[in-house]
């Protein structure tokens, strides 16, 4: 199910009226945070591997073309089939033939981000193929009609009555408490069938190694081994960004990622295979690389360092914005910091201009970063952007416009002081209660996301001047 | 037609027209971050047991000779009797199991459904997290053995113990360049996603039982 569009501002205001959600999520991320805390001062080193990452990821994007054609070698090597999808349709049509080849019209799935952004579930319906989420939140948002609001965890805004009512309507369990031990058990009796019998699996993939073919999937409930076992045919739809040169970058990826992500100093199953290995695991392997927007992301020198992240969710986490508007209002399957350069990026500036700024630029996200993304910059780049390319339109834009004005008022304190006592007249009808709420006219946009102080009664150097 | 493939690549190679064409692709991140752990013999064990134990798993210490009792004892506390076992797996422990399921010739998944646990071995097990690898090698079995019952018991030998993850991917290289499947297990299933309450227990065995050989 696809996202209404909104800006941020509506949307978030729209969110923020839900203060059940609110506590759910403070909960939630206070949670993840001290996890991932303790588990990373564990790690003397933790500065370096988040360094080895950040240098490992930068060689990847820059130099993509070599390593893809490198990957494409080796998993065809391996007995892999790799395939390239400029956009989700490629991708989706590929799926689904590969569905026909087996005479089925399902295909059970590993929970995927690429996946979701090219709405794979809903293209597959489109197609007579109906496509069964095996991971537990993601099973809940299908049943549910519902969308993701987090990365990691993508039904977090749910609490367990809403889950236990989901289950007893769309699974027929009758005899159901909110206890999460039975509701997961519930899930496993559904799903237990569908990894025995359905022939075709999907999945994304955490990694994809250029050096030896590998592809890994990161998981913890166990259904991602499942899919990527039973089947007789395999498809991984991996965004092209995903590649990681060797196999011994793994060393660095398989330390960052789980203590970052779920605050585990390692997650429960991670799955690493190669092309096909007879008699052990699927004997047809599609491997689809997905470009989906990702070569205009690339395009952009600042704004590339977005294509290294890893999807470990530590920045919504973190994010004092995220935890008080959730996922939903950013309109993307990446929310958080992440999905504030990323989506607008992905999809063009003018699709998400408002993104940019759902951000108070306090830095937190780059601190927990593990591959080092410098979101602050990228956030600050961006904004630039809009405005040059989308806002303005060559126009002159009003927001400049009033900055130069503001730059001749600092540069000379007579006009600096002329200024501050034009402005307590002018500024009488719209101070309450100590706060300027609302400015009226082109000046609206301004206070549209924020409160402003008014100029005081008395200001120090007049104060200084009185007792002189 | 132009295909996906080329222009995809175009696209790649005209977004990265600022990199300097002699930048050489491929360049050696700084590795000055721990490789080898501090931790050696007696203490790696002491380690990769607590570890195992934070994931809820049950670990057991044993020797060599007592493996067998290890097992029947195991096998016994869960009242597992039909148990799913790699065709490699040593006679005597193959021996203790009530009635001993061998995947030769290769079990459907719903005979794999039907046990009520599987033995195995491991490649090697890593201390730092308490993670046991798999990598389909000599007393592993296929992935689908380890991973279809709900009970898995793994034997693990006190030298195969490495400190931390970068031993752990070293030692594992020369099989995954030949294409080996690999499984790392950090404790049995587990998930989070209903108000972040850690649930053990989905898909994959819902029980993991590690027998620790010194």
């Amino acid at each position: 199910m696809s996202f209404e569009p909104a800006p941020f501002p509506v949307a978030a205001r729209r969110e923020l009226a839900d203060s059940q959600l609110r506590v759910n999520l403070r909960r939630a991320t206070t949670t993840i945070r001290t996890k991932r805390a303790a588990v990373v001062s564990e790690l003397p080193d933790w500065e370096r591997l988040r360094e080895a990452g950040r240098r490992i990821k930068a060689d990847a994007i820059r130099h993509l073309d070599e390593h893809l054609e490198r990957l494409e070698e080796s998993v065809t090597r391996a007995g892999g089939k790799v395939h390239w999808a400029r956009d989700g349709a490629e991708a989706i049509e590929i799926v689904a033939r590969v569905a026909r080849e087996h005479g089925s019209d399902e295909v059970i799935k590993v929970k995927s981000l690429a996946t979701d952004e090219i709405e794979l579930n809903e293209g597959l319906a489109g197609r007579g193929i109906r496509a069964i989420e095996t991971d537990l939140a993601e099973l809940i948002i299908q049943l549910a009609n519902d969308q993701s609001s987090h990365i990691l965890v993508p039904a977090i805004h749910r609490n367990r009555a809403e889950i236990r009512e989901l289950f007893r309507r769309e699974l027929g369990v009758d005899e159901l408490t909110d206890e999460p031990r039975e509701l997961a058990e519930v899930a496993r009796r559904y799903l237990r069938s569908k990894f025995l019998s359905v022939p075709v699996a999907v999945s994304g993939a955490n990694f994809a190694v250029a050096e030896t073919g590998a592809v890994g999937v990161v998981e913890s409930e166990g259904n991602g081994r499942m899919c990527v076992t039973l089947p007789r045919a395999l498809v991984s739809i991996v965004g092209i960004e995903k590649v990681l040169p060797r196999f011994r970058d793994l060393e660095v990826m398989l330390q960052l990622l789980p203590r970052s992500s779920t605050g585990e100093r390692m997650n429960p199953y991670t799955s690493v295979w190669t092309g096909v290995t007879p008699g052990d695991g699927p004997q047809e392997f599609h491997l689809v690389l997905l470009d989906n927007g990702r070569t205009n992301v690339l395009a952009d020198p600042i704004g590339r360092d977005a294509l290294h992240c890893i999807r470990c969710s530590a920045c919504l986490n973190v994010c004092p914005v995220y935890e008080r508007t959730g996922g939903h209002a950013y309109r993307s399957i990446y929310p958080g910091p992440i999905g504030a350069i990323l989506t607008p990026q992905l999809r063009g500036l003018e699709q998400a201009p408002t993104l940019p700024w759902a951000s108070s630029l306090c830095g937190a996200c780059y601190e927990v970063c593990p591959v080092k993304i410098d979101i602050p910059r990228l956030l600050v780049h961006l904004r630039g952007r809009v405005v040059r390319e989308v806002e303005s339109q060559g126009r002159p834009d009003p927001e400049a416009v009033a900055m130069r004005a503001f730059a001749r008022i600092l540069a000379s304190p007579r006009r600096y002081r002329a200024a501050q006592r034009a402005g307590r007249i002018g500024q009488w009808p719209l101070a309450r209660r100590g706060m300027i709420r609302k400015l009226p006219g082109p000046l609206a946009g301004w206070t549209a996301v924020r409160d402003m102080k008014p100029i005081p009664r008395q200001t120090f150097r007049e104060w200084w001047e009185e007792r002189r | 037609m132009s295909s996906a493939r080329d222009e995809i690549l175009a696209r790649v190679r005209a977004a990265l027209s600022d990199v300097p064409a002699d930048e050489p692709a491929g360049a050696e991140p700084p590795r000055d971050y721990e490789t080898s752990s501090p931790l050696s013999g007696e203490e790696l064990t002491t380690r990769f047991c607590e570890r195992v134990a934070d994931y809820r798993a049950n670990v057991f210490r044993t020797e060599e000779g007592a493996i067998p009792v290890a097992i029947r004892e195991t096998l016994a506390a869960h009242g597992a009797r039909r148990v799913a076992v790699p065709a490699d797996l040593p006679d005597e422990w193959t021996a203790e199991i009530p009635e001993p399921v061998v995947d030769h010739p290769p079990l459907s998944p719903e005979d794999l459904d039907g046990v009520d646990g599987v033995l195995t071995g491991a490649a090697l097990a890593i201390a730092e997290t308490g993670t046991i690898v798999l990598d389909g090698g000599a007393q592993q079995g296929r992935r689908a053995l380890s991973l279809v019952p709900d009970l898995h018991i793994c034997v693990v030998r006190a030298e195969s113990i490495v400190g931390s993850v970068p031993e752990a991917v070293e030692a594992l290289t020369p099989g995954a360049q030949e294409g080996r499947p690999l499984t790392f297990i950090s404790g049995p299933s587990a998930t989070s996603d209903i108000e972040l309450r850690r649930v053990e227990g989905v898909h994959g065995p819902r029980r993991l039982e590690v027998i620790v050989v010194a």
